[in-house]
């Protein structure tokens, strides 16, 4: 077993998918043969010059990389402190993170010859970039999403049907995201022969932590050299928010070995932590098993799984990513969270002050950042991902603020 | 370690013939009823008692077994309540193997070794946890076989001749062959194909081997059981107990004829199997 190096936060996981006591392969047997060839397929294909030269294209000229690193003037003079950047993730083909890591696993499904490709989502951006990037290479392609999912982001199911796609509403459980999950393995483990499981965020069996996270680093990579660019130097705090992690992992992977920069993730605190109706699993959850990965989860005390609630479908989740779970333990990463009400308020505020409108899901960090930054000076530089833009959040968001309204 | 397991399983080949493997969820329809059904398969047929331990997220599991885990969370059914439902059949009955299966989530909230040793105490003689493949075998596994359960593993289509050695070692009791790349009470396995596979596994190991995932009629376990050691009954079972169900949801005594008129059946199609192939 390799020993994770003390002085390096970015040497995990280990080679049974291990980040600390978290991560792992806790999938059925019918899945676990599948598991390991995707191992060694990612493993030669990460090795390929070919494969990398192949993403590198498309991400250039089809996703339309790299994604600026904007100064947010008028929020900083809002805020009255730290320099806010954001990170335009919302400007990529398709309209947020997601499509990073999904570019990288349909050209991995191609290699190894799988054409069927079956997604989960829960706000829809996934499902959104696996319909389009399906549609642009010809394969067949099912998203499950639970039915509230498809009540209350029928912009995007619109957009899936429109790519080509099947959406498969999920009646089970809470129907949301958890729910579209299980259904996707329970379709995974019926069609082996030909399917790849495109998951959206860095959870599951390894290697899917791992290789989502290596396709969304992208996010932080930009970031480090446009803001040597910008300000000559590297920011002092990073910033996103948290469901199952990819677009935060993305951003903070490659500055986790910069100790002197600050990292926050931001978690959804639903109608609040002491009511129970949130979603943050670091702040509200323990340790448990769940999805094919050891990481922090919302349940009972008897080992059930709660259900998650948040106004944004992209964070209601009972989980997180199992590397942010041992980034929260080592303590490198600090985790926050931000109520439905506080991204709410972002929302309307960053659309007004920008005249860009965000994603209910990074309006969560917004949110934190409008309280972190008044706190910093005006020398620190704050770089918060902007993952996904509002398009799809307009009638949420029209219904609350204007139920408020009356 | 010779167990009831073992035991059992030399008395029907001494009988020459299959088990009938019965799959129950704890607690469904409630608690007391879910025992009543317990004591009563042994006598209706089962040779061998699985339990289930329902799970909020049952990813391997289709629809009936998940409606089945979710009744019986409802009704109130926890590890604590299931240990004492093993207790309670274990009272009357000594030698029919029980094994608990479920997912490892709630065995790992209620502690490992807790887990172990109430299993044991209770009166379980093996396990079978469905996300808990031998790439996690420190997890549950070798512990396991350390307080002298069986550990059941799960060998699928998926399972090449490569990787059956990794299944099964530190396996024991029987092995679990899953007939169908699903879930639980999806397609109909076909039974040549299940005996062919059923005879791969046996290549590589003396234990005995029960197939399940898809058993669903009297002549189709029959058809199963003439090419294998067991035939696992599931889905058939617990959708018993829902259609027993008065239209409230109440438990009633229906759901314990229910279920045993349809072990009963499919007991008798299991013994047939091999009066019928020698025939």
């Amino acid at each position: 077993m390799t020993v994770q190096q003390l002085n390096s936060f970015r040497t995990g996981p280990d080679e049974h998918g291990h980040f600390g006591i978290y991560g792992g392969r806790f999938v059925a047997e019918t899945l676990m043969p599948l598991v390991l060839e995707l191992e060694k397929a990612y493993a030669a294909a990460k090795v390929d010059p070919n494969f990398k030269k192949e993403m590198d294209g498309y991400l250039t000229h089809y996703v339309g990389r790299p994604s600026p690193l904007y100064f947010a003037e008028r929020l900083t003079r809002h805020c009255n402190g730290a320099k806010i950047y954001l990170k335009r993730e919302e400007l990529n083909h398709t309209g947020a993170h997601k499509v990073n890591n999904v570019l990288g696993q349909i050209l991995l499904a191609r290699r190894m010859g799988k054409n069927r490709i079956i997604a989960e989502t829960g706000a829809g951006m996934h499902g959104v970039a696996t319909a389009t990037l399906c549609a642009r290479f010809g394969l067949e392609c099912i998203v499950y999403m639970g039915a509230v999912d498809v009540e209350r982001q029928k912009a995007n199911v619109f957009r899936m049907n429109m790519l080509g796609a099947k959406v498969v509403p999920v009646e089970s459980g809470a129907k949301t995201l958890k729910d579209a999950m299980n259904e996707a393995l329970r379709d995974w483990v019926t069609n082996v022969e030909s399917t790849f499981y495109c998951i959206g965020t860095i959870a599951g069996p390894h290697p899917y932590p791992m290789m989502v996270r290596d396709f969304q680093s992208i996010i932080g990579r930009e970031t480090r050299e446009q803001m040597q660019a910008a300000e000559g130097r590297l920011p002092d705090s990073l910033i996103a928010c948290i469901g199952g992690g990819s677009n935060a992992m993305g951003l903070f992977h490659p500055f986790l070995d910069d100790n002197d920069i600050e990292i926050y993730g931001v978690e959804a605190a639903g109608h609040g932590l002491k009511t129970g109706m949130h979603a943050a699993s670091i702040a509200g959850g323990r340790p448990g098993v769940l999805h094919g990965n050891r990481t922090y989860l919302l349940m009972n005390e008897d080992g059930q799984i709660n259900e998650a609630h948040s106004i944004s479908a992209g964070l209601d989740y009972p989980g997180i990513g199992p590397e942010h779970s041992w980034l929260h333990d080592v303590g490198r990463v600090t985790f926050l969270s931000a109520t439905d009400d506080e991204a709410l308020h972002a929302f309307a505020l960053l659309s007004k002050l920008e005249g860009i409108i965000p994603a209910l899901e990074p309006a969560h960090a917004i949110a934190k950042v409008l309280e972190l930054a008044a706190r910093k000076p005006k020398d620190h530089l704050m770089v918060v991902n902007l993952s996904g833009r509002g398009d799809k959040d307009l009638d949420t968001v029209s219904r609350h603020l204007g139920s408020k309204a009356r | 370690m010779t167990g009831r397991i073992d035991r059992r399983f030399a008395e029907l080949k001494k009988e020459g013939r299959a088990a009938l493997v019965t799959f129950t969820m704890a607690g469904d329809p409630d608690h007391a009823t879910s025992v009543a059904i317990l004591k009563a398969l042994p006598k209706a047929g089962a040779d061998v008692i699985e339990l289930g331990m329902p799970f909020t997220d049952p990813m391997a599991d289709g629809p009936a077994i998940q409606a089945a885990g979710l009744r019986a969370l409802k009704a109130g059914q926890n590890m604590k309540i299931t240990f004492a439902a093993v207790r309670d059949f274990r009272n009357g009955d000594d030698t029919t193997p029980l094994v608990l299966m479920g997912y490892y989530n709630p065995i790992y909230i209620y502690g490992v070794e807790r887990f172990l040793g109430d299993a044991k105490a209770a009166g379980v003689d093996g396990l079978i946890v469905v996300d808990l493949p031998p790439e996690e075998d420190s997890e549950l596994c070798l512990p396991a076989m350390k307080a002298g359960l069986n550990f059941i593993r799960l060998a699928t289509p998926t399972t090449d001749d490569k990787r059956l050695p990794t299944v099964l070692t530190n396996t024991s009791g029987f092995v679990y062959y899953v007939s169908i790349t699903g879930i639980t009470g999806a397609a109909a396995p076909d039974a040549e194909k299940v005996t062919a596979a059923v005879a791969r596994i046996k290549r590589h190991t003396t234990l005995p081997v029960c197939v399940g995932f898809g058993v669903r009629t009297a002549a189709h376990a029959r058809a199963i059981a003439a090419g294998a050691d067991g035939v696992v009954m599931g889905a058939a079972l617990v959708e018993a107990v829902r259609q027993s169900l008065g239209p409230d949801a109440k438990p009633s005594s229906a759901s314990v004829t229910a279920v045993t008129d349809l072990a009963r059946a499919l007991a008798a199609g299991v013994r047939g199997a091999r009066v019928a192939a020698r025939a």
